[in-house]
């Protein structure tokens, strides 16, 4: 907390002035009016691909946030996380179901004033919280504040074990979303002794099926 | 002046962005024909067909744009620089040579590297994707799902050598490295090596592209000048796997008179491991789809782990 504190320097208010606005501010500004947008048309496009695809141009611009904030390490994670991963699986979760080249219509939900209230009231929480967590405090920004070595030194010493909690909090989704995907394969047949691989190689042509016609039907059936 | 050093770091990275690629995409029709016993290109330039990339190039240019009548046009056309613009970003942080030899260092380099590198499944997702045909769509699933398998190992792989350095910055890993680092990290660079092959769907990894099994996955439909993008993103990704696991695990300018030649060492490992890709290439048959996956999950991140935890042990063994 002490890096923290000395970081932030002289906390009157009275010396800092909104008026005159540093060059990083205004790109801030710009670039959050920018994510804000993104977020917008992500969320009222009628185009399923097109929400999922501006929602890499918002997420992407919060990276840009924390770079301007000088939390490198921060942006550099949320781009392999949230780009690279999240928005990927979110794609290919929608192009292995359905994923129409155009409007669907059918897409919206009858809960969209509840969903925005919903999200009115986050929003409203989030704003009043930070704002009041800091209000006067004014963190003077300098170039490596927020380097690998002072997150890590910061994530390592002071909040080891919220950090150590949330890793056992997911090591158990992962457990769980195990146990959940492979509760449905329990009535398949076990695989047969002997046999490590289940199920039929793909590229092999069904050899039973054009040799003895009688048995084919059930054959495969068997082998899954 | 900082703004002049600024720019020519920029123009120096964007010229080796277009000229090492072509090099090695001339490097490889050579070297794949000597391998299967011909000549390759001969005629085009004069001297043994230097110049048949640029020809390559041009009718490239020639050709029609063609946008599918069904296909999302915007999507479609934005695709191509998302899969190509990564490469030349990671490219600016790659470290050539010591003291400051790099587009821009960056505090958190391997970070940035795999982050990068993951948003070039994008571009091959919205190619699948908007070109309104089944066999890209399939193509586009495909590379998505194999890019993400093998991206875990790849960073794993990382995470071992920024343990043994203690550093997560390029230049620094590399001002770290000793010769004993590449028995110690042998797997580490294995994996990394052949997960990177398979981020770049090279062969035998070229599943979701291959031209006998699934036309030219989320590919087919591009034409002309974006068709030549997606050809160069893959040249530009050998480049950048190459210099990335010579920076990573071949010590980049450490060699005989690293201070005035650092430079000539990283870019030798670099062609060196270039040229193994190649033969990679015309050596190995193609592995099946779920082959391709049981590989990543089964053989590689099992042994990136072990790599880890042959590190963790050393580094605390010798600290």
């Amino acid at each position: 907390m002490s890096t923290l504190l000395a970081a932030t320097g002289s906390l009157e208010p009275a010396a800092r002035s909104f008026l005159s606005p540093t060059g990083a501010e205004v790109v801030f500004l710009l670039v959050g009016l920018a994510v804000l947008g993104a977020a917008v048309v992500s969320v009222t496009t009628k185009q399923l691909v097109h929400a999922a695809l501006w929602l890499v141009v918002a997420l992407g611009g919060l990276a840009v946030e924390f770079l301007l904030l000088t939390a490198e390490f921060i942006a550099w994670v949320q781009v392999l996380i949230y780009l690279g991963s999240v928005v990927v699986l979110v794609l290919f979760g929608l192009m292995l179901t359905r994923a129409p080249i155009g409007r669907s219509p059918d897409a919206d939900s009858g809960n969209r004033w509840a969903a925005l209230l919903v999200a009115l009231a986050a929003a409203g929480t989030l704003v009043t919280l930070v704002a009041d967590a800091f209000r006067t405090s004014w963190i003077d920004l300098t170039a490596g504040g927020g380097s690998t070595r002072a997150t890590g030194e910061y994530l390592f010493r002071h909040w080891v074990l919220p950090f150590e909690a949330l890793s056992v909090l997911l090591l158990a989704a992962l457990v769980g979303a195990i146990v959940l995907s492979r509760s449905t394969s329990g009535r398949l047949p076990r695989p047969r002794a002997g046999k490590l691989r289940a199920g039929k190689p793909v590229g092999r042509p069904a050899a039973p099926a054009a040799t003895v016609p009688s048995t084919a039907p059930t054959a495969p059936a068997q082998e899954r | 002046m900082n703004l002049l050093d600024t720019l020519l770091r920029c123009v120096a990275t964007l010229v080796v962005f277009l000229v090492l690629p072509l090099v090695i995409g001339q490097t490889e029709h050579k070297v794949m024909a000597h391998m299967q016993g011909r000549l390759g290109p001969m005629y085009a330039g004069g001297f043994h067909g230097w110049a048949q990339l640029v020809a390559d190039g041009v009718k490239f240019a020639q050709k029609e744009d063609v946008v599918p009548a069904g296909a999302d046009r915007r999507v479609f056309r934005i695709a191509p620089a998302v899969a190509l613009l990564p490469y030349l970003l990671v490219l600016l942080v790659i470290p050539v040579g010591p003291d400051g030899f790099v587009g821009q260092a960056v505090d958190a380099g391997i970070f940035f590297v795999l982050a990068v590198m993951g948003i070039g499944v994008l571009g091959s997702l919205m190619a699948g994707w908007a070109s309104a045909n089944k066999f890209s769509l399939l193509g586009g699933l495909r590379t998505a799902a194999q890019l993400m398998s093998y991206e875990l190992p790849m960073l794993l792989a990382a995470a071992s050598v920024a343990m043994a350095a203690g550093t997560v910055s390029l230049p620094g890993i590399v001002d770290a490295f000793h010769w004993w680092w590449i028995p110690w990290q042998a797997i580490g660079a294995f994996v990394f090596f052949t997960a990177g092959l398979a981020e770049l769907q090279r062969p035998p990894f070229d599943m979701p592209i291959a031209d006998s099994e699934i036309i030219f996955g989320a590919y087919t439909e591009y034409t002309g000048l974006r068709f030549a993008l997606f050809l160069l993103s893959e040249y530009a990704g050998i480049v950048v796997v190459a210099g990335l696991t010579t920076v990573l695990f071949l010590g980049g300018w450490h060699g005989p008179f690293s201070d005035s030649l650092g430079w000539l060492w990283t870019l030798l490992k670099t062609f060196a491991l270039a040229f193994v890709v190649i033969w990679l290439r015309v050596t190995y048959p193609r592995l099946r789809e779920d082959q391709l996956m049981r590989f990543a999950w089964t053989v590689l991140i099992p042994l990136a782990l072990a790599q880890l935890a042959l590190t963790g042990i050393v580094k605390v063994a010798i600290s």
